[in-house]
């Protein structure tokens, strides 16, 4: 039996709002960006099961734009990372909150 | 067949992010986090694009979260320092938020009428000749500024990462001098733009 592509889009809601809660709730950055990967990752599985339900090759080249973005994010985001921990020996973002208010 | 394996790996990405948002331990999320790629790559094949599994394999396990993992390891990040979810408000925004989208999801998909579905992922969605194709005539150019966007990430995470001067003042107003770290004597060797 194959499966029905509603039922993929339905993974990738329940996929994206569990990584929305671990971005909202989590303290730790890193953990923050586990979590924006994981939503990524829901995006691309909808792309994908649009792609499959349309049979264009447009969604599959954008999650492949998606995937160089996300490499490129992790990238700076965690050299980011690397350079406030020198300077503040944390990346608890409890504790950055320099340009929070 | 399909639908066991739909099921399996399905089960398995959700439980495998359950664990990466809920766990303490940040190493224990990356490891999580790749048993999450692995089961969407699966899906991935199934929804007939096995080169875009392959890739997500090759560069979220393969780099991405090698990169995460070496970060770790070098921030030396045993435990999350704060409690989970401490502050209150951020929870249940995250809750009401997580709520409201998968409920809109839903009702998008009520709403929308899906055309008839092919029973299996016809051989031109599959090949790698049409997705090529797609890719470097329709959307040659964003390919290419992808490439320029990798390119500024990397020069920006290796100016982003270089360790700060040690002396007084803002890091980022002497961030291109060179100088010499005298915390840990030793002297610099990088190339200065």
């Amino acid at each position: 039996m194959t499966v029905p592509v509603s039922w993929y889009l339905m993974l990738a809601a329940v996929l994206f709002a569990i990584g929305t809660i671990g971005a909202l709730t989590r303290r730790n950055g890193i953990s923050i960006f586990l979590s924006i990967e994981v939503m990524l990752n829901a995006a691309n599985l909808t792309l994908i099961a649009y792609s499959r339900q349309l049979e264009s090759h447009v969604g599959q080249v954008v999650v492949f734009f998606v995937l160089a973005v996300a490499a490129a994010e992790a990238a700076v985001g965690l050299a980011l990372f690397i350079a406030v921990f020198r300077q503040r020996h944390t990346i608890d973002l409890n504790r950055i909150n320099l340009l929070r208010w | 067949m399909e639908l066991l394996v739909f099921l399996i790996f399905a089960f398995l990405a959700v439980a495998a992010s359950l664990v990466v948002v809920a766990h303490k331990n940040p190493v224990y999320s990356t490891m999580a986090l790749v048993v999450t790629l692995f089961a969407v790559a699966v899906l991935f094949v199934l929804l007939g694009a096995p080169f875009i599994g392959v890739l997500q394999v090759l560069i979220y396990t393969g780099a991405i979260v090698v990169l995460f993992l070496f970060v770790i390891m070098l921030l030396n990040i045993g435990r999350e320092e704060s409690q989970l979810a401490g502050h209150k408000a951020q929870f249940f925004t995250a809750i009401f938020g997580a709520v409201l989208f998968g409920g809109l999801v839903i009702l998008a998909l009520s709403s929308v009428r899906m055309g008839a579905q092919s029973d299996d992922p016809s051989l031109a969605l599959v090949s790698l000749k049409g997705l090529a194709t797609t890719l470097f005539t329709e959307y040659l150019l964003p390919f290419e500024i992808i490439g320029l966007l990798l390119l500024v990430a990397v020069i920006g995470a290796t100016v982003a990462a270089r360790r700060p001067p040690q002396s007084e003042g803002p890091a980022i107003a002497s961030g291109f001098e060179p100088r010499v770290d005298p915390v840990r004597s030793t002297p610099h060797e990088e190339p200065q733009p």
